[in-house]
């Protein structure tokens, strides 16, 4: 059976054209680009080459730009960096994010927090957005770094991060902190990713979301900023991120993102054609409720609370039925904690269990959609039928 | 030579093993005696118990009818909100209670979790404190019966 795949928020296949393109750095041209004989040139030329190319993307210039091998690691640079650089400063060192993070934003707080950090998390409506009266509230004298979302990655809310970023630079006057910092991770096919435009220091993009391979991203840091490493070792990427150039996937990387800014137009208008003949449909169903903000929402994300049923059951029954999915139920979880940023919205437990997320990518066809919108009110009803809570009849 | 690789493509994809056991795949997709919407008005009990919270993401509803006479569970019926393994450890021990003429309800009201579980020929181990509450949703429908005796 031809498998359906709704997950694109979770990973993106490697698109055919980056395939082709990394190939040869995975055979031929696999020298290390610190090498200064001719296989190590070739390597160093390609990876600058990537490197403009993504600056030029981000309208920054290529120095600013840090390889990583991904979100997770770019974000924790960009954290744990700012931290340690400047914790030394400033007694209690205030870091602000707001409670609907990805884990990879939240933990490295909860770990400062136990350093000795002083950390605030800033709320949000009930469609996801930020309260920026509440995050200008928290801004005090010894605040190094804000780090809010650019676009929800279960949600698909969208932040105004210009706004954010006039906010802080407001705040600073002449001074140089605190530090902005956007994780720009599932924004990057859809949205704006001018760094002069949104005005941030830092900001995340992740090659596992734009159709280049796993473990590849970037931190752009912009000019002039010090931060300190995590990661020690040879001293690559100018001392910010040792470890051997990982030339094929930061191949891949440059490639998939120069590809997305320029399909992004043409993507966005139809992807969003099919996000909203499938929120349509399932709304449809009776006692379901549309997630994250009604027009300011990724225009690939569809969350949607199913009540009386649980996500998990609901998982394992698409996939049966060829469809992969997500939800934001704790029986999902490594951590049995049900999606913290469904609460955030204002949900209850029980609801926040029966939540539904459905992102489409690139590849996702009007066939595939029209198959979902015949499946799932079925599963639904099967489980229902099963389930202990009946608030539908 | 591409026909091949993919042939070994689906082969992998084919052995690819499911998150929980066989058994729990079949009960969790073919729930035996869970009651239906037709059945709500017809089915005849004499004991009614839950167990689990909404919030928690398993509640689990258990309908019985147990035989005065021999103090045996006959019938049974029961509802589950909840994910995969909660709603396969219901239908297993909906089974188990009423198999082979049926459990005496003293018998029954000693089941534990390790029980079903064996069943169910294991769960993973981050399921079996949330999801397995099967058996004190019928511990609780017997108290019920026998404080209605």
């Amino acid at each position: 059976m031809k498998r359906i795949y709704l997950d694109y928020a979770a990973a993106t296949p490697v698109r055919p054209e980056v395939h082709q393109f990394i190939k040869p750095f995975a055979t031929d041209n696999f020298g290390n680009p610190s090498a200064i004989y001719l296989e190590g040139r070739i390597a160093k030329q390609a990876l600058e080459q990537a490197r403009e190319s993504i600056a030029k993307n981000l309208n920054c210039r290529p120095h600013e730009i840090i390889f990583t091998n991904g979100g997770t690691e770019s974000i924790n640079l960009a954290i744990f960096g700012v931290a340690r650089a400047y914790k030394k400063f400033f007694k209690k060192p205030r870091l602000i994010t707001s409670r609907i993070e990805h884990p990879a934003v939240l933990e490295p707080m909860k770990q400062l927090a136990k350093e000795g950090f002083d950390i605030k998390y800033v709320s949000t409506n009930k469609f996801g957005e930020v309260n920026l009266l509440e995050l200008k509230k928290c801004l005090n004298p010894q605040t190094i770094l804000v780090s809010i979302m650019y676009a929800n990655n279960e949600i698909g809310t969208i932040q105004p991060i210009e706004k954010i970023s006039a906010l802080i630079k407001d705040f600073r006057k002449n001074k140089y902190l605190p530090f902005f910092h956007t994780d720009a991770c599932q924004a990057a096919n859809y949205l704006d990713i001018n760094v002069n435009h949104l005005g941030v220091d830092f900001m995340t993009l992740n090659g596992g979301k734009i159709y280049a391979p796993k473990a590849s991203g970037i931190l752009y840091k912009k000019n002039g900023l010090s931060i300190d490493p995590i990661i020690f070792g040879g001293g690559q990427e100018k001392n910010l991120r040792s470890g051997t150039e990982n030339l094929t996937s930061w191949m891949g990387f440059s490639k998939a993102l120069d590809l997305t800014q320029k399909e992004k137009n043409v993507e966005i208008k139809k992807i969003k054609q099919l996000r909203d003949y499938l929120q349509k449909n399932i709304l449809k169903i009776p006692q379901t409720f549309i997630n994250g903000h009604p027009a300011k929402r990724l225009p690939n994300n569809l969350n949607v609370i199913i009540a009386d049923i649980e996500g998990e059951s609901l998982i394992l029954e698409l996939d049966k039925a060829g469809i992969a999915a997500s939800t934001g139920s704790a029986c999902h979880s490594h951590s049995l904690e049900p999606s913290h940023v469904l609460e955030s919205l204002g949900w209850s437990r029980e609801k926040i269990h029966g939540s539904l997320r459905l992102t489409l990518g690139k590849y996702t066809t009007k066939k595939e959609i029209d198959y979902v919108i015949k499946i799932l009110p079925k599963i639904v009803q099967k489980l229902r039928n099963l389930s202990a809570i009946k608030t539908t009849k | 030579m591409k026909k091949t690789a993919n042939k070994k493509n689906d082969l992998v994809k084919n052995n690819i093993p499911w998150i929980y056991s066989d058994i729990v795949k079949e009960h969790f997709f073919n729930p035996k005696n869970f009651l239906k919407s037709e059945e709500e008005k017809t089915f005849k009990f004499n004991a009614y118990g839950e167990a689990g919270s909404p919030a928690c993401g398993d509640l689990m509803k258990f309908w019985i009818w147990i035989d005065p006479k021999t103090e045996k569970i006959k019938q049974c019926r029961w509802r589950t909100f909840g994910c995969g393994s909660a709603i396969a450890s219901t239908s297993i021990l909906s089974i188990m209670i009423t198999e082979k003429g049926g459990m005496e309800i003293n018998e029954a009201k000693k089941i534990k979790p390790q029980d079903i579980i064996q069943r169910l020929e294991g769960l993973p181990d981050i399921k079996i404190h949330c999801s397995v509450l099967g058996d004190q949703a019928l511990r609780n429908a017997i108290d019920n019966y026998l404080k209605n005796k």
